[in-house]
């Protein structure tokens, strides 16, 4: 359960998107893809769910080529929760979900108890329970995206890839679905937007700027300043998070002078709020 | 691996859903015991697939009343006229001719000769373009799209144009007409997919311009014959590009039917992928689905199911358009189930619009696209207007 990016790189209309891009992911780990707008990260996700071709490099899943793989096999042991949120058209929760069971079945299986129970349990495994005869297309923005997680944990594959899951949702919706998602005890790599989010439930997080990998590393030792002014071109303070000790990070305007007052290295000395319980 | 976790841990489930949940569980009293009721212990067949997956009504009762509203339709189909006929009357002589030898009164005759094949024609060609409508509409991701937007029906109105008007393949005799068009659709439908191939592979709005910008282009192709034509033919072409049955015959009936019943085993094997496909191209190519190869499949073959339905019939409007969203409005959007459905309910309208086309102002003849478009434009307006997060009109 493991997946390795070695020195992909990723050629859109003879332009090249992301470059030598090096990155693992092991198992059961919950990594995380940040990086300004634009910089590559749903490009490298498409790479490795093969909606683009690797120009140069490989992804390995376990070790093994994933373009060697047949599309089918390939969706067995990856899943993906894209970004999507309309369709044309009717389907309930249920089926829904079903469609998740697509790899699993050949031309003109039935759906069998076994399916059923796997939908079922996906459906509760995201707490959707009360929705599964609902129509999707009248659910709200969070929990369509809990749906499709659900989705995705019916092709029982055991890499689960995810782009800005938590994009136009509350913040408890934000945080219900990494919870989720953590929970879940596969291997993730999700491309992510809140970078103090990020922080907070990702074991890695790889930073990406201008199509290539910047820095990676546990949270706290990536998120600092000074490699969001590198990557981001932005100016945050850094404090810890008071339950976790994770970096949160707090944008600062960009009037003039302001950034004379912050401490060019490492942690602000602003003191943590007591944690609440 | 999670798969496990997945399958070795019903407890977990208990938060809602507690009938399912407890006929789940009924095998492993030690661990059900607890979360459920006791009385969920004693449902009977636990397993029964239907009796906790209640969504949607049974596909097999829908097809059931489908396959009677065909049943009825053909029986009135046949049945009325100039010579009116009993239902009895009717079955008898089918009966008749089914086991070989046709009456030869002239109940026997009007039956066996003339209303029949009419009527299992227009089955046919009504189940042919549900059938390529509901996938057109996959394919191109939009509810609007119907089995003639990628040109199929304007290239056979030229090679029907060409043959009615300048007499080409007249050499053909009868079959001049249906040779003109289905080489017209064929010509058409190759050029939209040449053009439209771009990168990603016939991608839904390069398929859509592409089909527009050339029917377009094929529709002042035929607009010139006409034009230079003379007055008379050009009464034909009219009537023609309107759409009959007025010139059924058994000989007809195995092209489109063999092309109806080859599509639908392709289709059906691909329902699932169907789907996905409507998912959009990237989730549907992350479960598996070949989307490239799925869709120059599907454009092959709903362009060819058209075609040959424009060959036998004219171009019929609407029916590929609205009855599939009639069908997605019965079943869902499964397609599983709406394939089937669609076939049963699509040769059902068929039949009825033809009955009223050559009722409603007897003994003239009126163009079936006429009815369908009279039947259909209503009926859209109303499923727009009560769905309209279906069409893009939420929030």
């Amino acid at each position: 359960m493991s997946l390795r990016l070695d020195q992909v790189s990723v050629d859109i209309a003879g332009r090249r998107i992301v470059a030598g891009i090096d990155l693992a992911v092991g198992d059961r780990e919950f990594a995380g893809l940040v990086g300004p707008n634009g910089s590559g990260k749903s490009t490298i996700l498409k790479a490795i769910y093969r909606v683009h071709r690797p120009s140069t490099g490989k992804v390995l899943l376990d070790g093994t080529d994933l373009l060697s793989l047949r599309p089918r096999d390939a969706a067995r042991r990856i899943a993906v929760v894209a970004q999507e949120s309309t369709s044309e058209f009717d389907f309930t929760v249920r089926e829904m979900v079903m469609i998740g069971r697509t790899p699993h079945k050949r031309s003109f299986d039935r759906d069998t108890e076994a399916d059923r129970a796997v939908v079922d349990q996906a459906i509760e495994r995201v707490g959707c329970g009360q929705l599964a005869q609902r129509r999707f297309n009248t659910l709200s923005g969070g929990e369509k995206q809990l749906v499709l997680i659900a989705r995705a944990l019916t092709q029982e594959a055991n890499h689960l890839i995810l782009d800005e899951p938590t994009n136009h949702l509350d913040i408890h919706h934000q945080v219900e679905i990494l919870e989720v998602v953590a929970g879940l005890g596969v291997t993730v790599l999700a491309a992510l937007h809140d970078l103090s989010l990020a922080a907070l439930f990702c074991h890695t997080i790889h930073v990406l700027s201008a199509g290539q990998i910047v820095t990676a590393g546990p949270p706290a030792a990536v998120l600092t300043p000074e490699t969001i002014r590198r990557a981001y071109g932005a100016d945050v303070l850094v404090i810890d998070h008071p339950d976790t000790g994770t970096p949160h990070l707090i944008p600062r305007r960009a009037a003039p002078g302001s950034a004379a007052g912050v401490p060019e290295t490492g942690r602000s000395s602003i003191p943590a709020r007591p944690a609440e319980s | 691996m999670h798969e496990d976790d997945d399958r070795a841990g019903p407890a977990r489930a208990d938060a809602g859903n507690g009938g399912a949940v407890a006929a789940r569980t009924a095998a492993k009293p030690s661990r059900a015991a607890a979360p459920g009721p006791p009385a969920r212990r004693f449902i009977f067949w636990p397993s029964r697939p239907q009796s906790r997956w209640r969504d949607r009504t049974p596909l097999a009762v829908v097809l059931a009343i489908c396959a009677a509203l065909l049943f009825v339709t053909m029986t009135l189909g046949v049945g009325i006229g100039s010579v009116p006929l009993s239902p009895v009357a009717v079955w008898h002589v089918v009966a008749g001719g089914l086991a070989g030898h046709p009456e030869n009164t002239v109940a026997g005759i009007i039956v066996w000769q003339i209303r029949l094949p009419r009527v299992l024609l227009a089955a046919v060609v009504g189940a042919a373009l549900t059938t390529a409508g509901a996938v057109v509409q996959v394919l191109v991701r939009n509810a609007l799209a119907d089995p003639f937007l990628l040109g199929v029906s304007s290239g056979a109105s030229v090679g029907a144009t060409a043959v009615l008007l300048l007499g080409v393949f007249a050499s053909l005799g009868v079959w001049a007409i249906s040779a003109g068009s289905i080489l017209g659709a064929l010509a058409a439908m190759a050029a939209v997919f040449a053009v439209s191939r771009g990168g990603r592979g016939l991608a839904p709005t390069q398929l859509i311009l592409c089909g527009v910008v050339l029917s377009a282009l094929f529709e002042s192709v035929t607009s010139f014959l006409i034009f230079r034509g003379n007055p008379q033919a050009t009464q034909s072409v009219l009537f023609w590009l309107l759409g009959s049955f007025g010139l059924a015959s058994w000989n007809q009936l195995p092209i489109p039917a063999l092309a109806l019943a080859a599509a639908m085993v392709y289709l059906m094997a691909q329902a699932r992928t169907l789907n996905a496909l409507a998912m959009g191209a990237e989730p549907a190519a992350s479960l598996g689905v070949d989307v490239r190869r799925l869709r120059r499949n599907l454009f092959i073959v709903t362009s060819l199911m058209a075609g040959v339905a424009v060959a036998v019939s004219g171009v019929i409007g609407f029916v590929g358009l609205v009855v599939p969203h009639i069908v997605r409005l019965m079943v869902g959007s499964d397609h599983r189930r709406v394939l089937p459905t669609g076939v049963l309910f699509g040769a059902s309208f068929m039949v009825l619009g033809d009955l009223l086309a050559r009722t409603i102002v007897a003994p003239q003849e009126m163009p079936i696209g006429v009815i369908t478009a009279f039947i259909g434009a209503p009926t859209l307006i109303v499923l727009i207007r009560r769905r309209p997060y279906l069409y893009g009109a939420t929030q």
